[in-house]
């Protein structure tokens, strides 16, 4: 078989006496949607903070592509090709919606701030490209309204695409979407739906989600890892994981729970 | 109203955005330009302090509106330049090559200054840049041999290339060049990938990382350019006032560096410029109004520091954005006309920063 694109070995994180994150393997194959779930608490997002190493686990290693990348510094992650969005939206608030997608284009950029500050021809020609680019994705999320609109002044809905655009813009390999459909209403739930499909089948991205919604993880995952408390509970597709047991208890409670 | 017709994206890199841009940034070069023509040598050396002083805050405006990091210690960079300047023309060297060292050095001392900003934040890194300003003062008392210790040090004439630089028009139009080449800069690197690489370090250090940008590098590099600018103005600065001493560069004048920043609006090339401006200006009217006051108030020492103290409490409270808020208010309300409505530029208060990693 091929590799996997991402492999996660063994992973364990310790915050003090917390064991957020113990002893989880998995493995996300090319060009899959694979979901994490799990309830509030079960280490789902410090898995993608382990990921995109903005944490550092205690024991165990994630690889992408065969490489060890949970050592690395975050920006150098981020180079190989690893693009996220985060619960609490991190946007560039005070910057226009083109800016936010123009820092997207950062790793691929090939001028120093020395030329920069001169604007050379290089840089002024890499800027076009890296507009042109950006726009295909502006397209791609219908933003064309909001192009020079500040983030600060956007509803919630649109910073969430604008936010899943900036990370496309990266023109990333794995996207690492967290809560993408939280705080949106149904239709907007319902959108987000339709492009982490053409995320998948267009674009031909692999995407890792963590979320809550069932309704959109059984529409658009490949396979789900249910997580509870820091351990694997089960993993499969929707279907399957849904139909669990261990993952009925730990959502609604088990019937010996008393 | 003005709507912009957007058909290339090259208009999105262009400096100037419309025609109008254009026209009335042509009109501002020629009055900088007739300037001498039609001002008294007074109000030409104003002029001219203006423009060193823009030079500076364009560096804090770099590292503390764009960047995010606030340094009180800017004084020390200024001395930085002051010093190697007068040291360097001392030496024989050419201005060109003297006022380039000036900036180099202040440049790296910026580096050293902001390693400690790769681990700290916001009123830590103050702190720390705080000490440093204060280091650098208390070095330039001690190192008698090239600065003169308190006694101060006196700069030679100005000489380029035969031209007396002395004089008070030329002299103004060696500023004014140099500030308008800063600015240029500057807007260069906002509108490049190094630009971009410090808002978003501003705004979320987090997603900075994981867009791929190197916070340590990103922020040594606002830190050196920061320095290097103020480097620039002071070499300048010691030029303009020909004999300079350690207390010209201490706390106070950090303080009043990061005042004009404040007052300008923080976050706005313009408000660069308009903050020394409005200093300037402001000062003056004290200057003149003084006498018209009782002697009992005209003639209070902590007159000046006072009435900027409240200037900067009132922006605070009422116009964050700084001078630069107050004029795109403005210059919207004459493109609307009679259309502004109050709360235009209200924004809506967000509490989504409530559970920050870290």
């Amino acid at each position: 078989m091929t590799t996997p694109m991402l492999e996660a070995v063994n992973l364990s994180v310790r915050f003090g006496g917390l064991l957020a994150v113990n002893d989880v393997s998995f493995e996300v194959w090319p060009n899959e949607v694979f979901s994490l779930i799990g309830p509030n608490g079960a280490g789902k997002t410090t898995i993608f903070n382990l990921i995109s190493a903005l944490y550092r686990p205690t024991s165990g290693e994630v690889r992408f592509e065969g490489e060890v990348i949970s050592r690395m510094p975050p920006h150098v992650v981020a180079r190989h090709g690893i693009a996220r969005t985060f619960q609490n939206i991190e946007l560039f608030e005070h910057a226009t919606v083109l800016q936010n997608l123009l820092v997207g284009r950062h790793c691929h950029r090939h001028t120093g701030w020395v030329q920069d500050l001169l604007f050379t021809g290089s840089v002024r020609r890499a800027e076009l490209e890296f507009r042109r680019q950006v726009e295909e994705v502006i397209e791609f999320l219908d933003l064309q309204h909001y192009r020079d609109s500040l983030v600060v002044g956007l509803p919630y809905g649109v910073r969430k695409v604008v936010e899943l655009a900036r990370a496309l813009s990266m023109r990333p390999r794995l996207l690492l979407l967290d809560e993408p459909s939280s705080g949106l209403n149904t239709e907007e739930t319902e959108d987000m739906g339709f492009w982490i499909e053409d995320i998948k089948a267009d674009l031909g991205i692999t995407v890792i989600m963590v979320e809550h919604d069932m309704g959109l993880v059984s529409r658009v995952s490949d396979r789900v890892l249910a997580l509870n408390l820091g351990e694997v509970l089960t993993l499969g597709t929707p279907e399957e994981v849904q139909a669990h047991p261990g993952v009925i208890e730990a959502y609604l409670g088990g019937v010996d729970d008393d | 109203m003005h709507f912009l017709f957007k058909t290339a994206y090259a208009q999105d890199v262009a400096l100037f955005k419309h025609g109008g841009q254009k026209f009335w940034y042509a009109l501002l070069a020629v009055a900088l330009v007739a300037a001498p023509f039609l001002l008294s040598e007074y109000a030409l050396s104003q002029f001219t302090f203006i423009g060193i002083y823009a030079i500076v805050c364009l560096g804090l405006m770099l590292l503390s509106g764009f960047t995010g990091q606030v340094s009180l210690g800017h004084a020390g960079f200024l001395a930085m330049g002051a010093y190697t300047e007068a040291w360097l023309q001392s030496m024989g060297w050419p201005f060109v090559l003297s006022l380039t060292m000036s900036a180099l050095v202040a440049g790296i001392t910026g580096i050293l200054v902001g390693l400690p900003a790769l681990r700290v934040k916001g009123i830590y890194l103050a702190i720390a840049t705080l000490a440093f300003g204060f280091i650098i003062e208390e070095a330039v008392v001690r190192a008698e041999h090239i600065t003169g210790g308190n006694a101060g040090r006196q700069l030679e004439k100005l000489v380029i290339a035969g031209i007396d630089f002395d004089d008070g028009i030329n002299y103004y139009y060696l500023v004014t060049a140099i500030a308008v080449l800063c600015v240029l800069g500057v807007l260069n690197l906002l509108r490049s990938p190094t630009g971009r690489a410090f808002v978003a370090i501003r705004d979320s250090e987090v997603s900075a990382q994981s867009m791929g940008i190197n916070l340590a590098y990103y922020k040594t590099v606002a830190f050196a350019l920061s320095a290097a600018l103020a480097g620039i103005a002071g070499a300048l600065y010691a030029h303009k006032i020909r004999f300079i001493t350690p207390d010209q560069f201490g706390f106070l004048q950090s303080i009043e560096l990061l005042m004009m920043v404040v007052i300008g609006g923080l976050g706005s090339i313009q408000g660069a410029i308009f903050g020394p401006a409005f200093w300037f200006i402001v000062q003056q009217v004290i200057v003149i109004g003084k006498d018209w006051l009782p002697p009992a108030l005209g003639q209070q020492t902590g007159l000046q520091p006072t009435i900027f103290g409240f200037i900067l409490i009132a922006v605070v409270l009422f116009e964050p954005m700084g001078l630069y808020g107050r004029w795109l208010k403005f210059r919207t309300f004459l493109q609307i006309f009679p259309f502004y409505r109050k709360g235009m530029f209200k924004r809506q208060k967000s509490y989504m920063k409530s559970e920050r990693m870290k």
